[in-house]
């Protein structure tokens, strides 16, 4: 295949996708008795518009991005992990933890490696679960990360809430020392916004993985399993152990994720704060077809429509976002089939 | 609390569980995976509670809480056809559009929440099937049809997959499409009424959940659908057996309302028993659970 075909079909779907959501955007609004124009005008003003609302976006891309990638690492292995959610909140709960016993007064800088191994850690355990029950068992990766998630979640409910929290709330204490730096302790305009340091993790855990991922030959192994297991394992490839090391990676940079919440915005961790982030992940990895730079910028998009919501919330409901959000998913997963066939069928014409 | 009290309330909480399984079942016997039943429980659940609410509005009385019963059905089997049409006419991967058409349950029942009832977390009370002073337990639950629809259900599927034509034919499609399209049956077709099927009778465990309460609220069905899920593979794709896991399912929850402020065990791990099993039993630690041997592979057909 020609390198412009596959720039066109990597492009295409998106494209299309964004266009139905609009459609359906649109349909939303005017039963609503609004004008789209505006509606969609006051949607932009409210993200990229201004510092705060652009710092906002920032922040919420910043989680996707690391859950986008986890999921798109299991994609590019072959393997579905619906388990970020749960990953992303055993990162920050561990997080926490140790932001409990390490005492005051260290550097922010002396703690980020212990705060990182701990998210890592507590991400990677979650995500080696389904990871060697595939390996080992057969089990289905899919079902197993869906029932963990239920699982791991309750568990964390029950540590906090019967063990570690501080009374009378959900959250637990505050981390001591190690808090991360905001944007708006930075630059001024930012001031407000939850937009922190972490961003700056997202972004080099993107390129270590696009750097692992094409340029290591571990990298290379991962992605022969996804595409074809049986010919991978022809060419000598340890394919158990290429499952439950993706899933384990995978879940680990899911559990980084939760930093961005416990060491740059809040400084604890508290019940409910990955709520629906590790399913957007799945939608961020799929629109960026799982490759670092997209998975960014569709961490982006979907972080703008869900600061766009609250935007918008005076002239029709913020949950229209919520549907459009699941109309953009549909509308790539059936264009990317329907657009490559589409177009090889054009360039068949164009051929006779 | 007595023994009859205990078994009253396992059935309350088991029904919508037991429909969702059943639907459930038709769906992965097919060869559809039944991530989506929350989210036809969802849209089944806010269809039940807008119809009753406008029936009753309308002056209907008795007749209005059959028509919540009739826009469920009608909701559940339009979420499953898109479903059913993501992943066979255009070949998407079913898992990644089974999770969107859940998101798009959970947008669209919040939108038009907002949009009928001008609510963000409820709608406005709405008519149910209870007739005043019909009592608690067993007297009670026999006041409410869908009670004695899901109860029935369970059977009636397990009928119908191994009895009929019709369900020798989805278990054909859902374990060997290649041979059953050889021998002439119309597998697409055969699909499409499965899934139709599964959203039509989960729909139904949704009306159940939101008529009962006599009001839909925002994510009601928290998670039964999934345990729905989670009781057709711990029952093997048996629906008897799947029937069964839900009642498992059910009495452990009665248990731990019961248990509740004893501090005997937390709630949470309660809670996690369906999950666990599951696992358990995906493991193959306690025999071996084979799924349809095409289940989620409509894809490369």
């Amino acid at each position: 295949m020609s390198r412009r075909a596959a720039i066109e079909e990597a492009v295409l779907p998106p494209l299309v996708a964004l266009l139905l959501a609009a459609v359906v955007g649109d349909l939303l609004i005017l039963s609503f008795g609004q004008s789209p124009g505006a509606v969609f005008q006051l949607l932009l003003e409210g993200t990229w518009g201004n510092a705060y609302g652009f710092g906002q976006v920032l922040y919420k891309a910043t989680t996707l991005v690391f859950t986008g990638l986890a999921v798109g690492l299991g994609l590019r292995a072959g393997l579905f992990n619906i388990g970020a959610e749960s990953q992303l909140a055993a990162g920050g709960f561990c997080a926490a933890l140790i932001g409990i016993l390490l005492p005051a007064g260290i550097p922010a800088l002396l703690c980020l490696p212990i705060y990182v191994l701990a998210a890592a850690l507590g991400g990677g355990i979650v995500g080696a679960v389904p990871g060697v029950l595939k390996a080992r068992f057969g089990a289905h990766e899919v079902i197993v990360t869906i029932m963990l998630n239920f699982i791991v979640l309750a568990l964390l409910n029950y540590l906090t809430s019967a063990k570690i929290h501080v009374p009378d709330t959900l959250h637990t204490p505050e981390l001591k020392s190690g808090a991360l730096p905001r944007l708006g302790d930075a630059f001024a305009p930012f001031h407000g916004s939850a937009a922190n340091s972490t961003i700056l993790l997202a972004i080099v855990t993107a390129v270590a993985l696009g750097w692992y991922l094409f340029r290591t030959r571990r990298g290379f192994e991962l992605r022969a399993v996804g595409l074809q297991p049986h010919a991978a394992e022809y060419a000598g490839v340890n394919v158990a152990g290429v499952t439950w090391r993706a899933l384990a990676v995978s879940g680990a940079i899911a559990g980084l994720g939760g930093l961005n919440y416990v060491l740059g915005y809040k400084h604890y961790y508290e019940e409910g704060f990955a709520t629906g982030a590790g399913f957007l992940g799945i939608a961020v990895a799929l629109v960026g077809r799982s490759h670092p730079v997209g998975i960014v910028l569709a961490a982006l998009l979907f972080a703008t429509l869900s600061q766009g919501g609250l935007a918008v919330n005076a002239l029709v409901p913020k949950q229209m976002v919520d549907v459009l959000q699941a109309v953009v998913i549909l509308a790539v997963s059936t264009s990317v089939p329907e657009v490559r066939r589409l177009l090889r069928g054009a360039r068949r014409s164009n051929d006779s | 609390m007595s023994a009859l009290n205990f078994l009253s309330q396992t059935l309350r909480i088991a029904v919508p569980y037991l429909l969702a399984a059943a639907g459930g079942v038709l769906s992965e016997r097919a060869g559809l995976i039944g991530l989506t039943l929350e989210g036809y429980m969802l849209g089944g659940a806010f269809c039940a509670a807008a119809g009753s609410y406008a029936a009753g509005a309308a002056g209907m009385g008795a007749v209005a809480p059959w028509l919540g019963v009739l826009a469920a059905v009608l909701g559940g089997a339009a979420l499953s056809m898109l479903y059913a049409a993501s992943a066979i006419r255009f070949k998407a991967d079913q898992i990644v559009v089974g999770i969107a058409v859940n998101l798009l349950a959970v947008g669209l029942t919040r939108f038009f929440l907002r949009l009928f009832f001008d609510s963000s977390s409820n709608s406005p009370r709405v008519p149910g099937f209870d007739v005043k002073g019909s009592g608690t337990g067993f007297v009670s639950l026999a006041h409410n049809p869908l009670v004695w629809i899901g109860v029935i259900m369970t059977p009636l599927v397990a009928w119908l997959l191994y009895r009929t034509p019709f369900g020798l034919r989805i278990r054909a499609v859902g374990e060997h499409p290649a041979a059953a399209a050889s021998v002439g049956v119309p597998v697409v077709k055969v699909r499409y009424m499965a899934v139709a099927l599964s959203g039509m009778i989960a729909g139904l465990g949704g009306a159940y959940l939101s008529l009962d309460q006599h009001q839909f609220t925002d994510g009601m069905t928290a998670g039964r659908g999934f345990i729905a899920l989670a009781a057709i593979i711990f029952g093997r794709w048996n629906p008897l057996l799947a029937g069964l896991a839900c009642l498992l399912f059910a009495s452990a929850e009665t248990l731990q309302i019961q248990l509740q402020g004893t501090q005997m065990i937390p709630s949470q791990f309660v809670e996690m028993i369906p999950y666990v099993l599951t696992i358990i039993a995906l493991a193959g630690l306690v025999g071996r659970a084979s799924a349809p041997a095409a289940l989620g592979k409509t894809t490369t057909e």
